[in-house]
């Protein structure tokens, strides 16, 4: 339990030491076609190079499974409403909630919003995954 | 690319990823900050105490990076409707598509899993989009 605590210290410290939790600079990563700033592909690069390391020896000594493999429609409708939302607001959702520790209302409406739209996902007719 | 910073985005991207990998090695989890999120709420009540856990290490971190490091960020004219709108699509999008940047992005792709990298792809092309008709057309 301690564990998902410190897990979780941990990935918020790295979303702010990254740039990850400012949405602006998100905003500045997705804007490509304005003042491009690359940072966050470097985020992504620095994460995967960790996990490509140690997920696949660790899964397999866990004995996970991953069921689903099936690139369908939820997939893809679902990533790509997603990626509306991430563009529009440059919040997706770890970065959102560490944000809460602003003590705005902006990320405070933003996280509401995202509990809800994930309590409205429910009327899609297959069952959610991960 | 005025505002590049690769150091500190890279380093943080290692924390981000040995963080993946502690909740992993410790609790049998994968790190996708949607599903920890959207598993709260489910029905019926799976296993919630590790969620709300990780997410208080995360507002907990901000807390402690905003008195010892740097204040939060502020933004102006960024209406709280289109937060609003923004955080729906970004519970619904994630939900019906079984993760966000880090379930699919950082965990998913470090599995080499064909479905995260799809899914990866199309966030990222819908942002951009997104992005620019909030930036240049709007």
């Amino acid at each position: 339990m301690i564990h998902a605590l410190g897990a979780g210290i941990l990935f918020g410290i790295g979303l702010w030491l990254s740039g990850m939790a400012n949405p602006r600079k998100v905003l500045d990563f997705l804007d490509v076609a304005g003042d491009w700033d690359p940072s966050l592909l470097l985020v992504m690069a620095g994460a995967v190079a960790v996990t490509a390391l140690t997920f696949r020896p660790l899964i397999r000594k866990k004995d996970l499974r991953f069921d689903k493999t099936a690139i369908d429609i939820p997939l893809v409708a679902g990533a790509a409403i997603f990626g509306i939302g991430w563009g529009i607001g440059g919040y997706c959702p770890g970065p959102a909630i560490t944000a809460l520790s602003n003590l705005t209302l902006e990320p405070l409406v933003f996280v509401a919003a995202m509990v809800g739209g994930g309590l409205l996902a429910r009327i899609w007719p297959s069952s959610p995954g991960r | 690319m005025s505002n590049f910073s690769p150091v500190t985005s890279l380093l943080g991207g290692v924390l981000i990823g040995l963080a993946s990998v502690w909740l992993l090695a410790a609790s049998g989890r994968i790190a996708g900050i949607s599903g920890i999120l959207h598993g709260l709420f489910a029905q019926p009540p799976g296993d919630r105490s590790w969620r709300v856990l990780f997410i208080a290490g995360l507002i907990t971190a901000g807390l402690a990076w905003h008195a010892f490091v740097a204040p939060a960020p502020v933004r102006e004219g960024f209406g709280l409707g289109w937060a609003a709108a923004a955080g729906l699509l970004v519970g619904f999008g994630t939900r019906v598509g079984g993760g966000c940047t880090s379930g699919h992005g950082v965990c998913g792709l470090g599995r080499f899993s064909l479905r995260s990298l799809v899914a990866v792809a199309i966030f990222m092309a819908t942002g951009m989009a997104s992005t620019y008709v909030m930036r240049h057309v709007l």
